[in-house]
């Protein structure tokens, strides 16, 4: 099942050991059954999500399209503007269950409490996707404040801060709930582990807080040490980092982070310094891994409604995902082609979109990635 | 102290919400100093020099303190615990002058990792109820971060939150961590935000939340903060997610100059380690704690055990702070003065401490404040 973390994925571009998107084997791989495959195609649920979901996942199908990529899609247009999507969400939930995997953009969630719960947090509650996995890393040719940011995010994604329990104990007094499992904590603390060792990795820093939050964080942070010890001769190194200490380290010193492991809620606030360092959520790709399924989002999870419509969105986020789900597949060699792709045109910076500072639109882009595949 | 303190609640008509809850709570709505000079023309402030590098760089601020004729006295104490009823306290007679004065300087303090603990800081915090927790970030020149444009502040609710204190493990493995938002905290932060970005000259006040998670909780800290906006018309009030706004501050932190943000406990604590990790660390940025009986200035970077005794820590953080409380006693003239002439220093680069990259003692680095302050 495990393959080789070295043979995977090397651009050729840049002969680097790991590319923004090395992922060969870091996952657990389907146990129970195959993702659906028909006559050698996978079908794989398609969610483009609200706000710029449509147009940037449109273009990771036209990708798709022109590689002829063995993917059958099953798109729901889910959408949670409103609760009335409810229905289209649960289908796409069953679809999700059937087919194994699938790439997603981000549900709007409303802040009325009124208003539905998180569908996203749903989803990964439901699917039990565990952990998510965001990759942060300087893009050659497109330089930011900081350089030499090359680091991975492993979030906790099923509990914590978003276990949804909140009551009002008395009026104008409320209670939430964070809930924190040696269970949970124990298996993302794995997995951040052996992703580190499949995927070359020297380091792993867990993010915690708990000095305030001595045994909800400390249950995390002992886990975590406990973790630590069956790797002892592997070679990995490992701290832990108190989390208001790890946001002004990685604004100031970001180069020092590998792979860092944490719970639900810093590892949003992470995945966006993170995401801010190396040029914005256009450009992080991301996806939530659990024991069956697999689910490929961008790393920043941003629904950008402001620029919804207006084909002015980077669609390198969501197209480095899909490269992710195809080596997740087995396609290795398409993944590697369409990354390296994405990757020459932000390298060669004449095809860019708004968010790094050019002009160009959502098409432009994928028409320049398509063109650079050939 | 007390009736006038709910007249003027109720003055300010801000208790729509239930009325018949601890109207005291909200009622001091902005803490102002009403202190008065003793017989020498000078007012008293407690000195709590703290622990490791803190007695040298209090020594600092002493000797620029007296050097600029600022009309105070200090009143050394020391909040080391000490047993009272088998428990671990702070001394009665800190408690009492700090109270007596309403106005304190403090050092670093260690607080001990391990078990049975409760933070210094925290027992302050709830001794004296400091509800708001201030921390301005100003680019300083002459230290060269990635990023030159950072005028950030930010108010961190400072009582409850995820800070509550409040934990049990239910079952063996399984914690709940409690998050504790209170209409009246909400309310009363909210407040003095509006406050203080009216007397700073910040036209614009930003609530920072994540309520599309937490719909109860966070959702009324909004409704509370959206509830005290309509008493300060002439201010502009928005709500941002916790994930845009860390995205926006690392991305680009310049449009940030023109607010005040306000948010609950540990978004705050991350933020504003964050937003200091931006203009260099915490030998940099002051911070205020705000309260009812009292309000505390601190440097709120470490002890530095590694480093103390030996002359070289950097005075810079603490005397920021002693800035803030100079504003906040209305001696504006003498903080303007004073900080002119810290940040020409800094900005000369001559004599500047180690970890700001030059050689000088804690001691030459006051001396050259002193010189310029003649």
């Amino acid at each position: 099942m495990l393959r080789n973390a070295l043979s995977s994925a090397v651009r050729p571009a840049v002969s680097q050991a790991r590319t923004a998107t090395t992922l060969s084997a870091g996952f657990p791989k389907v146990t129970r059954r195959p993702s659906s495959k028909y006559g050698g195609v996978y079908t794989v649920t398609l969610i483009p999500g609200d706000g710029i979901g449509q147009e940037i996942t449109d273009s990771v199908k036209e990708i798709f399209e022109h590689v002829n990529a063995p993917i059958e899609w099953e798109q729901y247009d889910v959408s949670g503007v409103s609760s009335s999507g409810e229905v289209l969400f649960k289908q796409a939930m069953e679809s999700l269950k059937r087919n194994k995997v699938g790439l997603k953009g981000i549900l709007f969630t409303p802040i009325s409490q009124s208003g539905h719960i998180s569908w996203n947090v749903a989803m990964r509650q439901q699917l039990d996707i565990y952990a998510s996995v965001v990759m942060c890393k300087s893009l050659p040719g497109f330089p930011t404040r900081h350089s030499n940011v090359d680091f991975t995010i492993i979030r906790e994604n099923t509990e914590g801060e978003y276990s949804g329990l909140e009551h009002q104990s008395y009026p104008g007094v409320v209670e939430s709930l964070k809930v924190s499992t040696r269970a949970k904590a124990d298996r993302i603390h794995r997995f951040a582990f052996d992703f580190a060792l499949k995927n070359n990795r020297k380091k792993v820093t867990c993010v915690h807080k708990a000095n305030i939050m001595k045994l909800g964080d400390g249950l995390f942070l002992n886990t975590f040490r406990e973790v630590a010890k069956e790797y002892e001769s592997s070679g990995l190194t490992f701290n832990d980092m108190i989390v208001d200490n790890t946001s002004m380290q990685l604004v100031a010193r970001p180069g020092q982070f590998d792979v860092m492991v944490m719970p639900n809620l810093y590892g949003a606030i992470v995945s966006n310094i993170g995401a801010a360092l190396v040029g914005g959520p256009g450009i992080v790709p991301g996806c939530n891994v659990g024991r069956e399924y697999a689910l490929f989002e961008p790393g920043c999870r941003h629904v950008a409604s402001d620029i919804m419509g207006t084909n002015r969105a980077n669609p390198a986020a969501m197209i480095l995902s899909a490269t992710m789900m195809l080596r997740h597949l087995g396609l290795d060699n398409l993944a590697n082609s369409i990354a390296t792709a994405t990757f020459n045109v932000i390298n060669e910076g004449k095809v860019r979109t708004a968010d790094m500072g050019g002009s160009s639109t959502t098409s432009d882009f994928t028409t320049a990635v398509i063109k650079s595949l050939v | 102290m007390l009736p006038s303190r709910s007249l003027a609640g109720i003055a300010q008509g801000a208790f729509k919400h239930s009325k018949s809850v601890r109207l005291f709570a909200s009622a001091a709505p902005t803490a102002a100093f009403a202190g008065q000079k003793g017989s020498n023309g000078k007012y008293t402030v407690t000195l709590i020099p703290g622990d490791g590098i803190g007695p040298e760089i209090s020594e600092a601020v002493k000797n620029i303190y007296s050097a600029a004729g600022v009309p105070i006295q200090w009143e050394e104490v020391s909040v080391s615990p000490v047993l009272k009823g088998g428990k671990t306290v702070i001394p009665d007679a800190s408690i009492e002058s700090v109270k007596r004065n309403t106005v304190a300087l403090k050092g670093p303090l260690a607080t001990p990792i391990g078990k049975g603990h409760v933070s210094l800081n925290l027992t302050l915090r709830r001794t004296f109820n400091l509800f708001a927790n201030v921390r301005p970030c100003v680019s300083i020149k002459g230290f060269k971060t990635p990023y030159d444009d950072v005028n950030t502040v930010l108010i961190r609710e400072n009582t409850e939150g995820e800070y509550s204190g409040i934990e049990h493990e239910v079952v063996n493995g399984v914690v709940q961590s409690i998050k504790l938002i209170t209409w009246d905290a909400s309310e009363r932060v909210a407040r003095y935000a509006f406050h203080y970005a009216q007397s700073q000259g910040r036209n614009r006040v930003t609530a920072v939340h994540k309520a599309n998670i937490m719909k109860m909780s966070d959702g009324m800290f909004l409704s509370a903060c959206r509830e005290v906006s309509k008493e300060f018309p002439s201010i502009k009030y928005d709500e941002d997610l916790l994930d845009r706004v860390c995205l926006q501050i690392v991305q680009n932190p310049k449009p940030y100059a023109d607010r005040v943000m306000v948010m609950p406990n540990l978004y705050g604590d991350i933020l504003s380690d964050m937003c200091a990790g931006l203009i260099g660390g915490l030998g940099l940025t002051p911070s205020g704690n705000i309260g009812r009986d009292a309000s505390i200035f601190e440097a709120v970077h470490g002890s530095a055990p590694d480093i103390a005794g030996k002359g070289l820590a950097n005075p810079t953080a603490l005397l920021l702070s002693s800035l803030m409380m100079l504003r906040h006693m209305n001696l504006e003239e003498y903080a303007n003065r004073i900080e002119k002439a810290a940040l020409t220093t800094i900005a000369e680069g001559k004599t500047i401490t180690g970890d700001l990259g030059g050689k000088a003692s804690t001691v030459e680095y006051t001396q050259a404040i002193i010189q310029k302050l003649q």
